[in-house]
C-alpha cells in the first residue's frame, strides 16, 4: 500500500463537476425506444379475431372475446383479443405471429392505476392514451413468423397443355403438401367462409400428422364430393385465409385434392361405412348433380331409402357436362360418384320427371322430395341473330365438349360472357383448334369467373376484349359470323356493388368469326318448374324456406335451381343442408 | 484424496461463544434471493452453510410443456444480469437438433449482443463488489453506465432487460440505422468509467487491504469444483469456453484471455475490470468485422408446430460468470423432452463459498460473495 492509494479516490470527486447524466422527469422526458415493447395496441378493424395471437403466447395472456361494437362477418370472428398484463412477459410473439399486422405494441411504457383489474383490457376497444402512439414494436416482414409463400404444384406449360383435354395439374408432392400444410395457423377463419363448413385447420392438420385417413374422414363429415371440390372449388376459403393478409393464402383447395389423390384407391377400407339401422323412409331425389349427390349420401348415412331421378345417362350434373375433362377428369368424379351409389342408393338413369313420371306420382311414392336440378338452361341475350347457326349457348356446348362430341368452332371462336362458363368455353375452343376471344362488358376486375383460371386462359392464349358486349350476330356469306359490339364504359355502381357498363356512344365495331358462345348467365329449365308446380322467384328458381330448403310439405329444393347458377360447393352445400332438414321433418 | 468439503464440524451454542445468525434471503448484501446461514464466533464466521430454493420457478420444467418457441421468451429470465447467453444457448440448441443453419450476419450480431450483455454485466458486477465493501458511489457509477449499455438494449432489442432477441433461426430483426455510432458514444462512457474506476477502487486502500488476500482459491481447487469463468482465471487456470471452444464467430476474432495470478477477491476484480476492457475492444471489432448486409434469420417453417428431430446436446458459452451450459433432450415431438440448463456461478456458489467463508469476517462475507459472481437465478432454474 503507498500513499498513491489514499490519494487515488478522491479523484471520484471530479465527477462532481462534470454535467449529470440524469434527467430530471424521467417519466415524461424519456420515451421508449422505437421498438419498444410495450402496451399493446390493435386496429380493430384490421384484426380479424383470428386468434393466432392467443395460440402463439406462452402465458396464456390473450383471450379472444367478444366485443359488442364489432360484427362477425364472413372472414371475421367478431372476437378480438383481451390482453392480461398480469402475465404478459412483453415478449411480442403475439405481434410477430399476426397475420393482420393489426396488433402492435406501443413505446409506452408507465400507467399507474390503483385498479388492477384495469390491467386487463382490449387493446383498440378499450381507450388507451397510447393507442395513437407512432412508436414501439412492430411486426417486420422478417419477422413474421409464417411462411408467406405458397407451394405451387406443378403444371403442364400452356403450350402443351392447350392441344388436349387432359389434366394439365399436377396434385402436390408428398414434401410439398407438409410445407403448405406447416403454413396453416389452423386459426379456423375459413370454416365459416367454406359453405358447406368443412373443417379445414383438422384436414391439413391430419396432413401435418400424416394421417391422411383421419383428413379423408374429416371431409367426408361435411362433403362427400371432395376430390371434384379439390380440384374445381371456388375455394371461398382460401378468399379468407387469414396468412392471406400479409402473404398467399394457405393452398387450401391443393391440400384437400392432395388427401384425396393420395387416399382413393382405399376409401372403401378407409371409411369403413358400416349399413345402418333403415328407418324405411323414402326419398326421392330429382337431379343427380352435386346437390343430389349430396343429400343423398348424408340421407343414405341416416338410414333412409334414397333414389335419385337423372335425365342423363351419368350422374354429376354440371360437374359432369358444365366442367370440362382437363380441369376435372371424368375418372376422378365418377369414382367419387361410385363411392356415394355404393352406399346403397338406387339411381334411375335417362329418366325426365314430368315426362317420363309425373311429380305427383313421384311425391306420393315418397316421404320427401328434394329437387337439384341445377340451373341448366343458358340464357339468350335479348339480340338479333341470337338464332343463326354457329350461335351457341355455353351449357350446350360444354355438354358437347364432355360427350366428346366436338363441336364445330372454326379457327375464331368468340364467346361473350366473365363468368367461369364463358372461360372453359374459350379453353375448350382453343382445345378444339380454335382462336378464343372473351367478350367481357365490365373489366377483368369485375370478371365473376376465378382469378387463376382467367390467368390460365390468358396463357393458353384466349384474348380477352373487356367492355365490350355484342348488339348483333348476322351470318356472312362466306359462312362466319358478323359480330357488331359496342364498347361500354363503367358507370355508377349496381345493386351487387360493381359498376354497371353504360354504352359508349358512337363506338359501333364488329368481329368476324365461325363461331359465338354464349355463356351470358343460366337458368332453370321453365318447363320443368312449371309441370311441378311449385312456388318460384321472379328469376325461376324455386323457392323455399332459406334455412332449411323447404318448399312445402315434404318437397325440399336446393342447389342451383333455387339460388340460380353458383358452384358446386354451395351446391354441397344445399344438398347437406337438405339431408339434415329432411331427417328432422322424418323424426317430427 | 481428503474430501475438500467437511460438514461434521459441531459447536455448542450453548457455550455463548457462538452466534447464528441468517443473512437473507432479503438483504442488501446477498446477490439476490439466497441466504447464508453464518456461525460467528465475534465477528469470524465459524462455520457457513448456503440455502438456495427461494427463487425456483421451475423453468426446465415448464419447457418440457411448452412447444420450442414457446420456451424462447422464458428462457432469458433465468438469469437477470445476463439473460442472453440462455438465449443464444437453446436458440443454438434447438438449431443443432434441428440442423439449422443461421445465416453469417446473425453470428455477429448474436456475438455484438452477447459482449454487450457480457459488459453491462461485468460492469454493473463491478460496482456490486466496490459497494459491497462500502465503495457506494462506484456501485452508482456502474449501474447508471449499465443504463446506457441497456438503452442501446432497448433500441436494438425492444427490451431494456429481457432481450428476447435471439430467436431460434437467427435474430428476429437487424440492426436499426445508425445503432453502431450510438452503441460506440456508450462505449468512450464507459472507457472514461473504467479509467475511473481504475482510480478509484483499484488505487485504493480501503479496497485493497480489504480485497487482497480474500477468498484466496488455489489453483487446485478449480477442477474439483468445477469453477470456470474469471473466478477460474483469477487463480491462473487459462480457460474461456470463447478461445478454447469457439462458438459464433469468436474465432474470428482478435482477443487475449485475461488471466490472474493471485485468486483472491482483488485478483478477480481486476480480471473483470480486464474484461469489460476486453469486451468493448470485441464490440468494436465485430462491428467493423461483420458482413454489412444479408439475413438474419433463418425461416423456420409451421413454428406453432415445430418438432425437433429425437436427439441430444450440450452446448456451452462463456458467460460474464464462467462455463455456462444447455442440455437439451428432445424426442422428435413438439416439445423438448428436457433441458438442463447449467449455470455459471452454480458451481462457484454454495460449496465454494461454503469452503472459503470459514474464517472470513461477518462484514467481508458479502464482498467475498459477489466476488463469486454468485447469482441466486441462474442457480435455481
Ligand atoms: S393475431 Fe392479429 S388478427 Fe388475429 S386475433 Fe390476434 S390481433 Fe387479431
Ligand atoms: S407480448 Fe408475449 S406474453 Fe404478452 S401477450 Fe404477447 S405473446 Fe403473450
Amino acid at each position: 500500500m503507498s500513499l498513491k492509494d489514499i490519494i487515488s479516490p478522491f479523484n471520484a470527486w471530479k465527477r462532481a463537476f462534470e454535467k449529470p447524466d440524469t434527467i430530471v422527469k424521467p417519466l415524461s422526458e424519456r420515451d421508449g425506444a422505437d421498438l419498444y415493447r410495450g402496451f399493446h395496441t390493435n386496429d380493430i378493424e384490421k384484426c380479424i379475431g383470428c386468434g393466432s395471437c392467443e395460440e402463439i403466447c406462452q402465458n396464456a395472456s390473450i383471450d379472444l372475446v367478444d366485443v359488442a361494437s364489432i360484427q362477425a362477418k364472413s372472414g371475421d370472428s367478431g372476437l378480438r383479443p383481451l390482453i392480461d398484463y398480469g402475465r404478459c412477459c412483453w415478449c411480442a410473439l403475439c405481434v410477430d405471429i399476426c397475420p393482420t399486422g393489426s396488433l402492435k405494441m406501443s413505446n409506452d411504457y408507465t400507467w399507474v392505476t390503483d385498479d388492477s383489474d384495469a390491467f386487463r383490457f382490449i387493446p383498440g376497444v378499450d381507450k388507451k392514451k397510447w393507442d395513437n402512439s407512432e412508436k414501439g414494436y412492430k411486426s417486420f416482414k422478417e419477422a413474421w413468423l409464417v411462411n408467406p409463400n405458397r407451394e405451387h404444384a406443378s403444371e403442364k406449360a400452356p403450350d402443351i397443355r392447350k392441344h388436349d383435354f387432359d389434366e394439365y395439374a399436377e396434385g402436390f408432392s408428398d414434401e410439398q403438401a407438409l410445407v403448405e400444410a406447416g403454413r396453416c395457423l389452423e386459426c379456423g377463419i375459413c370454416i365459416q367462409a367454406c359453405p358447406t363448413h368443412m373443417d379445414i385447420p383438422k384436414y391439413i392438420s391430419a396432413i401435418r400428422k400424416g394421417n391422411l385417413e383421419e383428413g379423408l374422414r374429416i371431409m367426408y363429415e361435411t362433403n362427400p364430393m371432395l376430390e371434384a371440390c379439390g380440384r374445381i372449388c371456388t375455394a371461398k376459403c382460401e378468399d379468407v385465409c387469414a396468412v392471406g393478409h400479409n402473404g398467399k393464402p394457405i393452398a387450401i383447395r391443393s391440400l384437400k385434392r392432395y388427401i384425396g389423390d393420395k387416399t382413393f384407391r382405399k376409401k372403401d377400407e378407409i371409411m369403413d361405412l358400416k349399413p345402418v339401422q333403415q328407418t324405411g323412409k323414402k326419398v326421392g331425389i330429382i337431379g343427380g348433380g352435386p346437390a343430389g349427390l349430396t343429400a343423398a349420401f348424408y340421407l343414405r348415412r341416416l338410414g333412409h331409402a334414397v333414389t335419385i331421378y337423372e335425365q342423363h345417362d351419368k350422374l354429376g350434373g354440371m360437374l359432369k357436362w358444365g366442367i370440362p375433362d382437363y380441369r376435372l377428369p371424368a375418372d376422378v368424379l365418377q369414382r367419387e360418384i361410385d363411392f356415394i351409389i355404393r352406399q346403397g342408393i338406387d339411381v334411375k338413369y335417362n329418366v325426365k320427371i314430368g315426362k317420363d313420371i309425373s311429380f305427383d306420382q313421384l311425391h306420393k311414392d315418397n316421404d320427401a322430395v328434394f329437387i337439384g336440378v341445377g340451373a341448366q338452361i343458358g340464357s339468350d341475350m335479348p339480340i338479333r341473330g341470337m338464332d343463326t347457326e354457329g350461335v351457341y349457348s355455353g351449357v350446350e356446348f360444354l355438354e358437347k365438349v364432355s360427350k366428346g362430341e366436338k363441336p364445330f368452332v372454326g379457327k375464331y371462336a368468340v364467346v361473350v360472357g366473365g363468368g367461369n362458363t364463358s372461360i372453359d368455353a374459350a379453353r375448350s375452343s382453343i382445345r378444339l383448334g380454335a382462336n378464343a376471344k372473351i367478350l367481357y362488358r365490365r373489366t377483368e376486375q369485375e370478371m365473376p369467373a376465378n382469378r387463376e383460371e382467367i390467368r390460365e386462359a390468358k396463357e393458353e392464349g384466349a384474348d380477352l376484349m373487356i367492355l365490350s358486349t355484342p348488339t348483333k350476330i348476322e351470318k356472312l356469306p362466306s359462312g362466319g359470323l358478323k359480330i357488331e359490339c359496342l364498347k361500354m364504359e363503367l358507370g355508377e355502381p349496381d345493386s351487387s356493388g360493381r359498376r354497371r357498363p353504360v354504352p359508349k356512344e358512337g363506338s359501333e365495331f364488329y368481329i368476324e368469326a365461325d363461331v359465338c358462345i354464349m355463356a351470358v348467365g343460366q337458368k332453370v329449365e321453365p318447363e320443368f318448374s312449371e309441370s311441378i308446380g311449385l312456388k318460384v322467384t321472379k328469376w325461376g328458381t324455386f323457392e323455399v324456406h332459406s334455412d332449411t330448403l323447404r318448399s312445402n310439405d315434404k318437397v325440399f329444393a336446393g342447389g342451383d335451381c333455387q339460388t340460380g347458377p353458383d358452384d358446386a360447393i354451395r351446391a354441397v352445400a344445399a344438398g347437406k343442408t337438405a339431408a339434415y332438414f329432411i331427417d328432422k321433418q322424418f323424426k317430427g | 484424496m481428503k474430501p475438500i468439503w467437511n460438514d461434521t464440524q459441531e459447536y455448542d451454542l450453548k457455550s455463548g461463544k457462538y452466534v447464528k445468525i441468517w443473512q437473507g434471503p432479503q438483504h442488501p448484501g446477498v446477490t439476490g434471493n439466497m441466504s447464508l446461514e453464518l456461525l460467528l464466533e465475534g465477528d469470524e464466521i465459524k462455520w457457513l452453510k448456503t440455502h438456495v430454493g427461494y427463487l425456483h420457478r421451475g423453468f426446465e420444467k415448464l419447457m418440457e410443456r411448452r412447444k420450442f418457441i414457446n420456451c424462447f421468451p422464458i428462457v432469458c429470465r433465468i438469469c437477470v444480469p445476463e439473460p442472453d447467453t440462455n438465449e443464444y444457448l437453446f436458440a443454438a440448441a434447438t438449431e443443432e437438433l434441428s440442423g439449422i443453419e443461421i445465416p453469417e450476419r446473425a453470428k455477429w450480431i448474436r456475438a455484438l449482443n452477447l459482449e454487450m450483455a457480457r459488459l453491462a454485466a461485468t460492469i454493473m458486477g463491478l460496482g456490486g463488489q466496490a459497494a459491497s465493501f462500502g465503495l457506494g458511489t462506484i456501485g452508482q457509477w456502474a449501474v447508471a453506465h449499465r443504463d446506457f449499455l441497456l438503452d442501446s438494449f432497448e433500441e436494438l432489442t425492444g427490451g431494456r432487460i429481457y432481450h428476447m432477441y435471439m430467436i431460434p433461426g437467427g435474430v428476429r430483426y437487424d440492426i436499426p440505422e445508425g445503432f453502431a455510432g450510438r452503441l460506440e458514444k456508450t462505449l468512450v462512457k464507459i472507457e472514461k468509467l473504467i479509467s475511473d474506476i481504475d482510480k478509484v477502487m483499484f488505487n485504493n486502500a480501503v479496497f485493497k487491504s480489504r480485497a487482497k488476500g480474500l477468498g484466496i482459491i488455489p489453483k487446485d481447487w478449480i477442477e474439483p469444483f468445477g469453477i470456470t469463468g474469471t473466478t477460474a482465471r483469477g487463480s491462473g487456470v487459462n480457460y474461456d469456453v470463447r478461445k478454447d471452444h469457439p462458438y459464433l464467430v469468436y474465432d474470428r476474432l482478435d482477443f487475449e484471455v485475461n488471466v490472474g495470478t493471485d485468486g483472491d477477491v482483488y485478483e478477480r476484480s481486476l480480471i473483470r475490470k480486464e474484461e469489460s476492457l476486453l469486451s468493448i475492444r470485441l464490440i468494436r471489432q465485430i462491428l467493423s468485422k461483420m458482413p454489412k448486409t444479408g439475413p438474419v434469420r433463418t425461416f423456420i417453417p409451421d413454428i406453432l408446430h415445430w418438432k425437433i428431430p429425437a436427439g441430444e446436446t450440450y452446448l456451452k458459452a462463456e458467460s460474464g460468470r464462467g462455463e455456462y451450459g444447455y442440455y437439451m433432450v428432445t424426442d422428435g415431438s413438439e416439445y423438448p423432452r428436457r433441458v438442463h440448463v447449467k449455470g455459471a456461478s452454480y458451481t462457484h456458489a454454495m460449496a465454494l463459498l461454503e469452503k472459503l467463508g470459514e474464517g472470513v469476517t461477518n462484514a467481508d462475507i458479502f464482498g467475498l460473495m459477489v466476488s463469486l459472481q454468485t447469482c441466486p437465478p441462474e442457480i435455481e432454474r
